[in-house]
C-alpha cells in the first residue's frame, strides 16, 4: 500500500468516526441519565438524513405527520397523569410543547416542500421534527419506564427500534436516498483531497463535543444532568426532576442522531434500514467507553472509523464482521478487569 | 398556630411488612424533634415517607399543605429538605458544584446568599470547594449533605443519623449546627441513634420501638424517664462517667 491510499483511509476512517463519536457520546449521555440503552439513536440518524433528502428533492416526508401523531399521544398521557390536579398552567404548556409546536413545523414544512427549501431551512426542519418525535418517545416509553430495570428498558428500546424502523420504510420506502452537500466546495491539500462535506463534519463533531463540554461543566443544567447519572435519589433531593433530565437527554441524542444523518447522507446512500447499522458502531464506541467514559467513546469511535475504513479497502466482504469483531477483546478485557456487579435498584 | 409538619396516623409498608404503624408526629416551627430509637424501628423508613421516597398511607401535610400528590421535587421546593444516611452526594462533582445544585429551584441572588450562608456554617467546605465530593472525609461528606440540603432553603430538615460513624468532635460540632440552624429559623426533624446528644439539643422528642411510637413529650421529660434511660441512655451514660 503507499502513503497516498494509506491518507486517503485515515482520513475516510476519521470522517466516519467522527460520527461514530457524536452517536456513541448521544448513547453514553441518553445510558448514564436514564439508564436507556437507546437502541432507536439509528433511527434518529436514518429519519434526519431522509427528512433532509426528501424535503431536499421536494418530497413531503412522513416524520412530520408521526412528530405531530406522537405529540398527540403524549399530550393525552400527560392529560391523564395530571388528571387529579388539573394544572391548568402545565396542561396549556403541554398542549403548546406537544401539539402547537409539531402542527405550526407540519404546516411550515407542507409550505417549504412545495417550492424545493434551501439546505439551511431543510436542516432546521428536519432537526426539529426529529428533535420532537425524541422528546414524545421519552414523553410515550421511557418516561412511564423510569422506575424499571435496566433490562425492561432494553427490551422496550428494541421495541422502539422496530416500530420505528418500520414506520421508516412506510415513509421512505425501501430505496435509498441521497441528500444535497451541505458546503460544496473542496480543495487539496498534498494528495489528499477535503470535500467541503467532509470539512463540514469535523467542523460540527468539534463544535459539537466543545458545545456538550461546555454544556456538561458550565451550566445548571448541564450540572443537574450528570448529577441524575451519578446520584439519582440525591438528584430528586436537590429538587431536580429526573423526568426533566431523561427530556434533555434525548433531545440531545435526537438533534445529535438526526444531525448525523443530515451529515452523511451527502456522501453515501442512506436506506430507511442505514441507521440501525451506523448506530450500532457508535454503540461499539459507547461499549468500549464502559458506556460511562465520554473521552475513551470518542477515541473509541476513531478507531472504530479508521479499522472500518482500512477493512474496507482489504477485506470489504467482512468489512462490518471485522468492526463488530473489535467488541470481543473489550469485553473479554473489561470482563477480567470488572467484579461481577448486582444490577443497581432503586 | 398550626405545626409546620404534621403527621397523622401514618403506615409505611415494605409489600406486605409493615414498617411504621399508626405514627403521628409534630414539628413546629423554630423547633428541634428528634425520633430515637434501636436500629431497625423505623426511623429511616418514616423519614423516607415523609419526604415521598417511600409509599405512605396516612396524611402528611407541610405548612398547612396536604403532600400526599407532591413528588420528591415538590416538596424541594416547598420547603421539606432531607439529609439521608447515605448523604447520595454527588461524588464525582466538586464541592462547589454540589452546592449550587442543592439550589437548583432557588432563584440565583439567593443561591449566591445561600452559598455563604453554608460556607459560614462549615468553614471547612469553604477550603475544600473544588475537591471531589468523594474525596472527602465522611464528616466533611456529612457537612457538604447537610449544605447541600440548606441550599434550597427548606423550612424544615430532616436528618437521618447525621453523627453516624464520625469521630466525636465532629459530631459536637455537627449537634452545634443543628442548634444554629434552628436559632436561624430551621425547624429539624432529626432521627438519632446518639440518643444523649439528640435530647440534649431537642426540644420535643419521640420514642420509636418496632414501627410504633411508645413515648412523646418535651425532650427533657423524655431523657428523664426511667425506661428511656434504661433503654438508651444507660450505656452512654456508664461510658460517659468511666471517662
Amino acid at each position: 500500500m503507499n502513503t497516498t491510499i494509506m491518507l486517503f483511509l485515515i482520513q475516510d476512517g476519521i470522517t466516519n468516526g467522527a460520527i461514530y463519536a457524536l452517536l456513541g457520546l448521544a448513547l453514553v449521555l441518553v445510558f448514564a441519565v436514564t439508564r436507556v440503552i437507546l437502541i432507536p439513536q439509528g433511527e434518529f440518524v436514518t429519519y434526519g438524513a431522509l427528512t433532509y433528502a426528501s424535503l431536499a428533492s421536494g418530497q413531503m416526508p412522513g416524520t412530520a405527520k408521526l412528530a405531530l401523531a406522537m405529540g398527540v399521544v403524549a399530550f393525552a398521557l400527560d392529560v391523564f397523569a395530571g388528571r387529579k390536579s388539573l394544572h391548568v398552567r402545565l396542561i396549556a404548556r403541554s398542549f403548546l410543547a406537544n401539539i402547537v409546536l409539531p402542527g405550526i413545523v407540519l404546516a411550515l414544512t407542507l409550505y417549504f416542500v412545495a417550492q424545493k427549501p434551501p439546505v439551511a431551512v431543510s436542516i432546521a426542519l428536519s432537526l426539529v421534527i426529529v428533535a420532537m418525535i425524541g422528546l414524545s418517545l421519552y414523553r410515550i416509553v421511557f418516561q412511564p419506564l423510569a422506575h424499571t430495570s435496566v433490562l425492561v428498558l432494553l427490551i422496550a428500546s428494541v421495541g422502539c427500534h422496530l416500530a420505528l424502523q418500520g414506520l421508516g420504510l412506510l415513509f421512505f420506502g425501501a430505496e435509498g436516498q441521497r441528500g444535497p452537500a451541505v458546503l460544496s466546495t473542496a480543495f487539496t491539500a498534498g494528495s489528499l483531497r477535503f470535500t467541503g462535506q467532509s470539512i463540514t463534519v469535523y467542523g460540527i463533531t468539534i463544535a459539537f463535543i466543545v458545545g456538550l463540554w461546555l454544556f456538561f461543566g458550565w451550566t445548571l443544567y448541564g450540572k443537574a444532568l450528570r448529577a441524575t447519572a451519578v446520584n439519582r435519589l440525591g438528584a430528586r433531593l436537590a429538587g431536580i426532576r429526573t423526568t426533566l433530565s431523561g427530556q434533555i437527554a434525548f433531545l440531545l441524542a435526537s438533534v445529535i442522531g438526526a444531525l448525523s444523518g443530515i451529515l452523511i447522507v451527502p456522501i453515501t446512500t442512506l436506506y430507511y434500514d442505514t441507521g440501525f447499522l451506523i448506530g450500532i458502531k457508535g454503540f461499539i464506541a459507547a461499549i468500549i467507553g464502559g458506556l460511562v467514559s465520554y473521552p475513551l467513546t470518542a477515541i473509541a469511535a476513531l478507531v472504530v472509523g479508521t479499522v472500518e475504513a482500512f477493512s474496507s479497502f482489504y477485506a470489504s466482504n467482512y468489512k462490518e464482521v471485522i468492526v463488530f469483531m473489535l467488541l470481543i477483546p473489550v469485553l473479554l478485557l473489561r470482563s477480567l478487569a470488572a467484579p461481577a456487579v448486582e444490577e443497581e435498584k432503586d | 398556630m398550626s405545626a409546620l409538619l404534621a403527621v397523622t396516623d401514618a403506615h409505611v409498608a415494605y409489600g406486605k411488612v409493615e414498617a411504621v404503624r399508626s405514627v403521628s408526629l409534630e414539628v413546629g416551627a423554630n423547633e428541634i424533634v428528634t425520633i430515637i430509637g434501636a436500629n431497625g424501628a423505623g426511623k429511616t423508613t418514616l423519614l423516607s415517607a415523609i419526604m415521598g421516597i417511600l409509599p405512605l398511607k396516612g396524611r402528611v401535610a407541610f405548612a398547612g399543605q396536604d403532600l400526599a400528590r407532591l413528588d420528591i421535587e415538590d416538596r424541594v421546593a416547598r420547603g421539606l429538605g432531607l439529609v439521608p444516611e447515605h448523604r447520595e452526594l454527588f461524588v464525582t462533582m466538586n464541592v462547589e458544584d454540589n452546592l449550587e445544585l442543592g439550589a437548583f429551584r432557588v432563584e440565583k441572588a439567593r443561591a449566591k446568599a445561600s452559598m455563604e450562608r453554608v460556607y459560614t456554617l462549615f468553614p471547612r467546605l469553604k477550603e475544600r470547594r473544588k475537591q471531589l465530593a468523594g474525596t472527602l472525609s465522611g464528616g466533611e461528606q456529612q457537612m457538604l449533605a447537610m449544605g447541600r440540603a440548606l441550599m434550597g432553603a427548606p423550612k424544615l430538615l430532616m436528618l437521618d443519623e447525621p453523627s453516624l460513624g464520625l469521630a466525636p468532635i465532629i459530631v459536637a460540632d455537627i449537634f452545634r449546627i443543628v442548634t444554629e440552624l434552628r436559632a436561624a429559623g430551621v425547624s429539624v426533624l432529626l432521627v438519632e441513634q446518639n440518643a444523649q446528644a439528640a435530647l440534649k439539643i431537642a426540644d420535643h422528642a419521640y420514642v420509636m420501638e418496632l414501627g410504633e411510637f411508645v413515648l412523646k413529650g418535651p425532650a427533657a421529660e423524655i431523657a428523664a424517664n426511667e425506661r428511656v434511660a434504661a433503654s438508651y441512655l444507660g450505656f452512654q451514660h456508664e461510658a460517659a462517667s468511666a471517662l
